[in-house]
């Protein structure tokens, strides 16, 4: 089990993946990346039981990661390659033609670690709710985590989702929502007000924990706190509070950075802000 | 003309029904979920008999789709059961990211298609579906002609790893097919051998086709008689090797034009084998209320317009 400050020299060095990701092809989305990155981390370095050594699309006897809102797909790649999935050189290859690394996760091209193509919205908790169901028809013990957009909670298929999962106690699942309070347009607020996310989720059945996203120690805090509670009849929310763009000065706290790469200027300056802890890819 | 019988009319959403409860009972993988339309889809039987692999999603179509492909992620067979327009327009984005794209092993199994739902009129009555489904890379396009045969595709798709998409209809129909007759994805059943025409029909206007070669034959005119369950992949040698031989085509499909059974071939023959073609379809029209019956009337899908149509393509023979 990695210590906390370990954690935290592996998401300082995701961080800088991202931003090398979308600044190499100037295009791509850091801010909901960055703002992510404690989440992904813990979950893959220190929570979840998984074998990156030996990729199955079944993933049996596996705790399974399905990324509803596909965007984020830099942080995850680095994520994945970081701890074992694939080669960290590939992620140099992100966005770029004949690439595994599509733009929007996908997995046509076979990358390790894909379990599902999304990028289109609301689509995730569906696809998690099934491989949670198919766990408990094969008395696999594993669990089932994704994480979705707060923007995404304003597609309808969501609520489908959260009033099936809760209604017929999928209770190996764990649905955090990335609650930076910023969509593309704008803050969520004016885009689409959400109101008390908390409420609504607890409203449909759910057991819900709210948490703050970028302190390392809470969030894996939180994410076991998470997993203790499954199995009690109840799929479990965490409403994780995070701040868009996170860790970068210039690019924390707005929607400006949701789809816009760095140029060479604000890289340098950026990257100055980030440990290269593990080697650049 | 080859002689066809019948001795009863089913419809071919309980030859799905059936299928789907012997392949219950044969594969334990296999699993079925359903958005409130258990009964008009025939999934009472497989309910009752495997309450914990059947899965009711409520009127939640997209939430279906998507459960469908994580439990195929998993492992799973999922069939999906709602109406043709609910399994396809409503949910094509959710088949198209989750289960076409992911390449996940899910059949999505759609009753209800085209004009003979009838009396609830055109919001129910899609006419797109195949076209929809079959411009989707990687899916499987099947339309069956009778119970039989229904009963036989949704068994042989099980058997399939990949997503398939399955349509079916409501009316009672002739079953004409022998129960054994084995179904293989793809290959296209040669029900008559002829000389002056083509006549490519696929699901309910399999038996028109049948009627209108009976009625052909009564004027010297010699059909060949085929039927194309599987509309992608489309059998393209069966339809070029009877095109050789008798150089003008009709189809004929309780669907739209833009997207359907004619529209493959159509493509196939212009750019393999140049010949007339005419196809008994809808034409870029919205159907209404009425009786199946009065709307495959109405909309001229049925013997009477395959034996107008080949009289007319055979005069456009070089």
């Amino acid at each position: 089990m990695p210590a906390i400050h370990e954690l935290e020299k592996i998401a300082a060095q995701v961080r800088r993946d991202v931003l090398r990701m979308v600044h190499a092809v100037q295009s791509g989305h850091p801010g909901g990346a960055l703002g992510a990155t404690e989440f992904m981390v813990a979950l893959y370095f220190e929570i979840m039981n998984h074998r990156p050594d030996n990729f199955t699309m079944e993933g049996s006897d596996e705790d399974l990661f399905f990324l509803s809102n596909g965007h984020l797909s830099a942080a995850w790649y680095s994520v994945l390659a970081r701890s074992g999935y694939f080669n960290i050189q590939e992620l140099s290859t992100f966005r770029k033609l004949n690439s595994r690394l599509q733009g929007h996760p996908a997995t046509a091209e076979g990358i390790p670690g894909v379990r599902i193509a999304s990028g289109s919205l609301g689509q995730g908790l569906s696809v998690s709710i099934g491989a949670a169901v198919s766990k408990k028809l094969n008395g696999d013990k594993g669990l089932v985590f994704t994480l979705m957009g707060d923007g995404e909670m304003d597609e309808g298929q969501i609520w489908e989702a959260s009033m099936y999962a809760a209604g017929k106690k999928v209770d190996n699942l764990i649905a955090t929502i990335d609650n930076n309070g910023q969509q593309i347009d704008g803050p969520t607020d004016k885009v689409m007000p959400l109101g008390s996310l908390k409420n609504k989720w607890e409203a449909f059945g759910w057991d819900v924990i709210e948490m703050p996203g970028n302190d390392m120690t809470i969030v894996v805090e939180g994410l076991n706190n998470a997993r203790q509670r499954c199995g009690k009849g109840k799929p479990v929310a965490i409403i994780m509070h995070s701040e868009m763009g996170h860790g970068v000065d210039f690019m924390a706290g707005t929607h400006h950075w949701h789809g816009v790469p760095p140029d060479n200027d604000q890289l340098a300056r950026a990257l100055a802000q980030l440990e290269e802890s593990l080697g650049d890819y | 003309m080859t002689e066809y019988t019948f001795t009863e009319q089913k419809d071919t959403r309980s030859g799905f029904g059936q299928g789907l409860l012997e392949l219950g009972r044969a594969n334990p993988k296999v699993v079925a979920l359903c958005a409130d339309l258990t009964g008009s889809l025939k999934m009472e039987a497989f309910e009752k008999e495997f309450p914990e692999r059947f899965f009711q999603t409520g009127i939640a179509e997209a939430n279906m789709i998507g459960i469908a492909a994580g439990l195929a992620t998993g492992g799973h067979i999922p069939f999906t059961g709602t109406f043709a327009n609910f399994s396809t327009g409503r949910v094509y984005d959710q088949i198209r990211q989750s289960v076409a794209y992911s390449e996940k092993n899910v059949k999505i199994c759609a009753s209800h298609a085209g004009l003979t739902l009838g009396e609830d009129g055109a919001t129910h009555q899609i006419l797109e579906d195949i076209g929809m489904m079959k411009m989707l890379p990687h899916m499987v396009v099947i339309n069956p002609c009778d119970y039989n045969q229904t009963r036989a595709a949704t068994m042989a798709v099980a058997d399939y790893d990949g997503p398939v998409y399955l349509r079916f209809g409501r009316p009672k129909v002739p079953v004409f097919t022998p129960a054994s007759q084995e179904f293989i994805i793809g290959q296209a059943l040669l029900l008559n051998e002829g000389s002056d025409v083509s006549i490519f029909a696929t699901g309910h206007l399999v038996w028109e086709a049948i009627q209108a070669g009976i009625l052909l034959e009564k004027k010297g005119i010699s059909a060949e008689i085929i039927n194309i369950h599987t509309i992608k992949p489309l059998d393209a040698a069966a339809v070029l090797k009877s095109v050789a031989k008798t150089g003008c085509v009709v189809t004929a499909e309780e669907h739209m034009m833009n997207g359907g059974l004619g529209d493959s071939i159509a493509q196939l023959l212009a750019l393999s084998l140049p010949a007339p073609v005419e196809m008994v379809a809808v034409n870029d029209k919205f159907g209404e209320s009425g009786t199946p019956a009065q709307l495959m009337e109405k909309y001229g899908l049925n013997a009477a317009s395959i034996v107008e149509k080949a009289i007319s393509v055979i005069q456009r023979k070089k």
